[in-house]
């Protein structure tokens, strides 16, 4: 059972060994290769080097998505999705068949196809976004129900087994997806998805605009999840991972809380999904295997520093970064033996750092607050302006 | 009339929790009937693909026993099981070839492997008498499934004593040992494919010899001695486990921890113990996969899901439910692999059987056909 005295001290101890440099430290390793390395490989050319950094923080608001969304699952709910792919792939699937044309050649098949459907409002231009809208909210609306489908089985029980059952879930739908070839097109998976707004601005500077989008749907998650979790439904979650007995005897229904967790980080996944499918404009099945789908968002989350929303953002930045950083590594003069391997060199790092970051530094680059609700915190800002209350209490960050 | 009532509702609650008991004893009928019902008709139309998924049980039993001791003595979920069972055999690949990638092409870094034994490689032959194809390997594979089966034991406990043991004295959640695990799982699988490659090897090159069995079942001979070696090692473990006092302690860890340290059992020596054997049938479970199919660095999370379900089919810390429970996982899989085209779901879904199968024990039955009430 859980000693929470001994586990906070001990926690505390292992907060305090890291330093608080390293947060700041690896923002800035990453952010320095980031950006010296892609400008050095171009030969100093501002146009190559803002190209490739828009399109780099494009797909970080996108994954800093998923990383929020697996926050509110294992950060704040303490429910352990390991299939976070099958939110993923559900998300962009059903996105593209949403706001794709019909399909028209026997080579390309799928299911729906409303794009021209969709355009339905005569004015506004509203084939530059509306079908969008409808991706968007039915790439989440499919991800909720799927969680909500999967939590029957798998969350009245031991939280390990809700781990196996997605594993399971996200092999099986990336099955479907290959041997139903009517269903997403197959293997060859879809192309040439369209593009939001891409019908106002040149090609060349669409760029901008999806990283635009990228980011607004990543703030607005932001706030929303912050605002749930303090509010008394995100207290309930929290109040769950740490003591589910506890929460059970002050009255809550645990399997309903746990289920809406649940089924709210997945309709966020399911919306990074959506906005991955437009930011790439194509997805296939080997883009959603379990690396790349689900253990690289545990690394950005466990990395950033798990409950804690600004460190998940922070994460998907580290971690796309050296993802972004081996990339570059290979166009410069590398040993043979390295640079065949730099990949698998790569995932050898990702994975061993999870472990590190477990062993030595659990809470994560930016540990999780203190925090009760938002009543609380104006009350003590309040008292901390009249000199009431010491600056700042200790940090509690979780497992 | 409060009494009568009062009376009322106790006669309720007890004929309720006399109905779940019942309902709970139907539903394990049920199942061992479904099971047995659906093997008797696969040994009888399908006899094939029968004998085949007895022989890919036999894989998955001996890597679901280790989860299953893992699983019932350290409380969680070892999800680098799969890969773990992978990189013995290409652990075993290169004590008996003394191959990894170069530069360009594979190299022998080593001046000696066990292929350089006399005779290491010439093929085991099949007795004559019973008619029949020889094994496709020789006895250097068997010497290199020893090596890899100490090399694994060795790495099991290194990875406690680095990783586990760590956590565990920091009174870490049962999720972070897996996490945990996770990490360790791919870092596996990058490390076989920085020394192997991606490529597909075998440890043998050349056709595989087969054998007729009784009832028109042919069969590839290698199959034959997975089999038996996977009864033997179950057998092992099933002495060690009720007939040594190691086993006796290993148990009543398995069922109360607390307990077991209060009564003066050394649970960490128990521990380790628990990663040496587990980390040599993960290396024996290897070989054998690798000798069934291929050595493929990702076909260890691949089988990631039919060893978890065998494992909670079983009951968790059951080897004997792993063993029965890997016996039907393999054999639905593969009867499935057959039957499915025949009512037109493609083979390809193979592997999902396993998740099938997962999901209802979960919803029938989590504690599975062997488990302990909890």
């Amino acid at each position: 059972m859980r000693l929470p005295a001994v586990l906070s001290a001990d926690r505390l101890r292992a907060g305090m060994k890291g330093g608080r440099l390293l947060t700041p430290l690896a923002f800035l390793a990453i952010t320095a290769a980031i950006v010296l390395m892609p400008a050095e490989r171009s030969g100093w050319n501002l146009d190559s080097t803002v190209n490739f950094l828009t399109f780099f923080a494009t797909f970080v608001a996108i994954f800093a998505v998923f990383s929020l969304g697996l926050n509110v699952q294992w950060g704040y709910t303490g429910i352990f999705n390991f299939g976070v792919m099958a939110f993923f792939l559900v998300g962009a699937n059903v996105a593209a068949i949403i706001t794709k044309d019909p399909a028209e050649t026997e080579y390309v098949q799928y299911v729906g196809g409303f794009g021209d459907k969709l355009d339905f409002i005569p004015f506004l231009d509203s084939g530059q976004w509306l079908p969008f809208v409808f991706g968007v909210a039915g790439a989440a609306l499919f991800s909720g129900v799927l969680a909500f489908l999967l939590s029957i089985p798998a969350l009245r029980l031991r939280e390990d087994y809700l781990a196996i059952v997605t594993i399971g879930i996200a092999e099986l739908l990336r099955r479907v997806t290959i041997e139903e070839r009517s269903l997403v097109n197959g293997t060859r998976g879809l192309t040439g998805i369209p593009r939001p707004l891409g019908g106002w601005v040149d090609a060349d500077e669409y760029k901008f605009v999806i990283f635009a989008i990228a980011a607004a749907v990543l703030i607005l998650t932001y706030i929303a999840v912050e605002r749930g979790i303090r509010s008394p439904w995100g207290r309930v979650l929290r109040a769950l991972r740490e003591d589910e007995l506890t929460t059970a005897a002050s009255g809550k229904n645990v399997f309903a809380f746990k289920s809406q967790g649940f089924v709210m980080g997945a309709m966020i996944m399911g919306v990074g999904g959506a906005i991955y499918a437009y930011a790439n404009a194509a997805i296939s099945p080997t883009t959603f295997t379990h690396f790349f789908g689900t253990f690289i968002f545990w690394a950005m989350l466990m990395v950033g520093g798990s409950g804690n929303n600004r460190g998940a953002i922070l994460g998907a930045y580290v971690i796309w970064g050296l993802w972004v950083i081996t990339l570059q590594l290979q166009g410069y003069d590398l040993p043979a033996a390295v640079s065949g391997r730099i990949f698998f060199i790569r995932d050898f790092v990702l994975g061993a750092l999870i472990v590190v970051v477990l062993l030595l530094r659990p809470q994560g680059l930016v540990p999780e607050e203190r925090r009760v609700s938002i009543w609380v915190e104006r009350h003590t800002k309040r008292l901390r302006h009249t000199a009431q209350l010491p600056a700042k209490r200790p940090a509690f960050p979780s497992e | 009339m409060s009494v009568r009532a009062g009376r009322l509702t106790d006669t309720i609650a007890a004929a309720r929790d006399r109905f779940r008991g019942l309902g709970d004893s139907l539903v394990l009928v049920g199942l061992w009937l479904l099971f047995l019902v659906f093997g008797a008709w696969a040994i009888l139309t399908r006899t094939d693909a029968f004998a085949v998924g007895v022989v890919t049980g036999s894989v998955l039993a001996l890597g679901a026993i280790g989860l299953t001791l893992i699983y019932g003595i350290l409380k969680f979920a070892h999800f680098a099981h799969g890969d773990s069972m992978m990189l013995a055999a290409y652990i075993a690949f290169f004590a008996l070839t003394g191959t990894v990638v170069g530069e360009r092409t594979d190299t022998q870094p080593l001046p000696w492997s066990l292929s350089d034994l006399p005779g290491a490689t010439d093929r085991i032959p099949w007795p004559d008498q019973l008619g029949g194809g020889d094994f496709s390997f020789g006895y250097g594979l068997l010497l290199a499934a020893l090596a890899a089966a100490l090399v694994m034991a060795l790495i099991f406990i290194g990875l406690d004593r680095l990783v586990y043991r760590p956590l565990r004295r920091r009174g870490s959640g049962i999720v972070i040992f897996a996490i945990a695990s996770l990490g360790i799982a791919i870092a596996m699988r990058s490390l076989i494919l920085i020394f192997w490659g991606p490529q597909p090897r075998f440890y043998a090159p050349g056709i595989r010899p087969t054998t007729d069995l009784p009832f028109d079942v042919r069969i590839v001979t290698d199959q034959i001695f997975i089999f038996f070696a996977a009864i033997l090692l179950a057998g092992l473990v099933y002495v060690l486990l009720f007939r040594t006092k190691l086993g006796k302690a290993m148990r009543a860890m398995a069922d109360n921890p607390a307990l077991a340290e209060v009564s003066g059992i050394n649970t960490e020596q128990v521990i380790r113990w628990t990663w040496l054997i587990g980390g040599a049938l993960v290396a024996v479970a290897g070989v054998m996969l690798a000798l069934q199919a291929q050595l493929k660095p990702e076909l260890g999370f691949i089988l990631l899901l039919p060893l978890f379900a065998a494992t909670i089919l079983g009951g968790i810390g059951s080897p004997q439910g792993a063993f029965v429970g890997a016996m039907i996982v393999g054999i639905t899989q593969e009867v499935f692999a057959v039957v499915g085209p025949d009512i037109g779901i493609s083979s390809g879904y193979k592997f999902s059987v396993a998740f099938v199968i997962l999901t209802l024990i979960l919803l029938l039955r989590p504690r599975g056909l062997f488990g302990a009430k909890t």
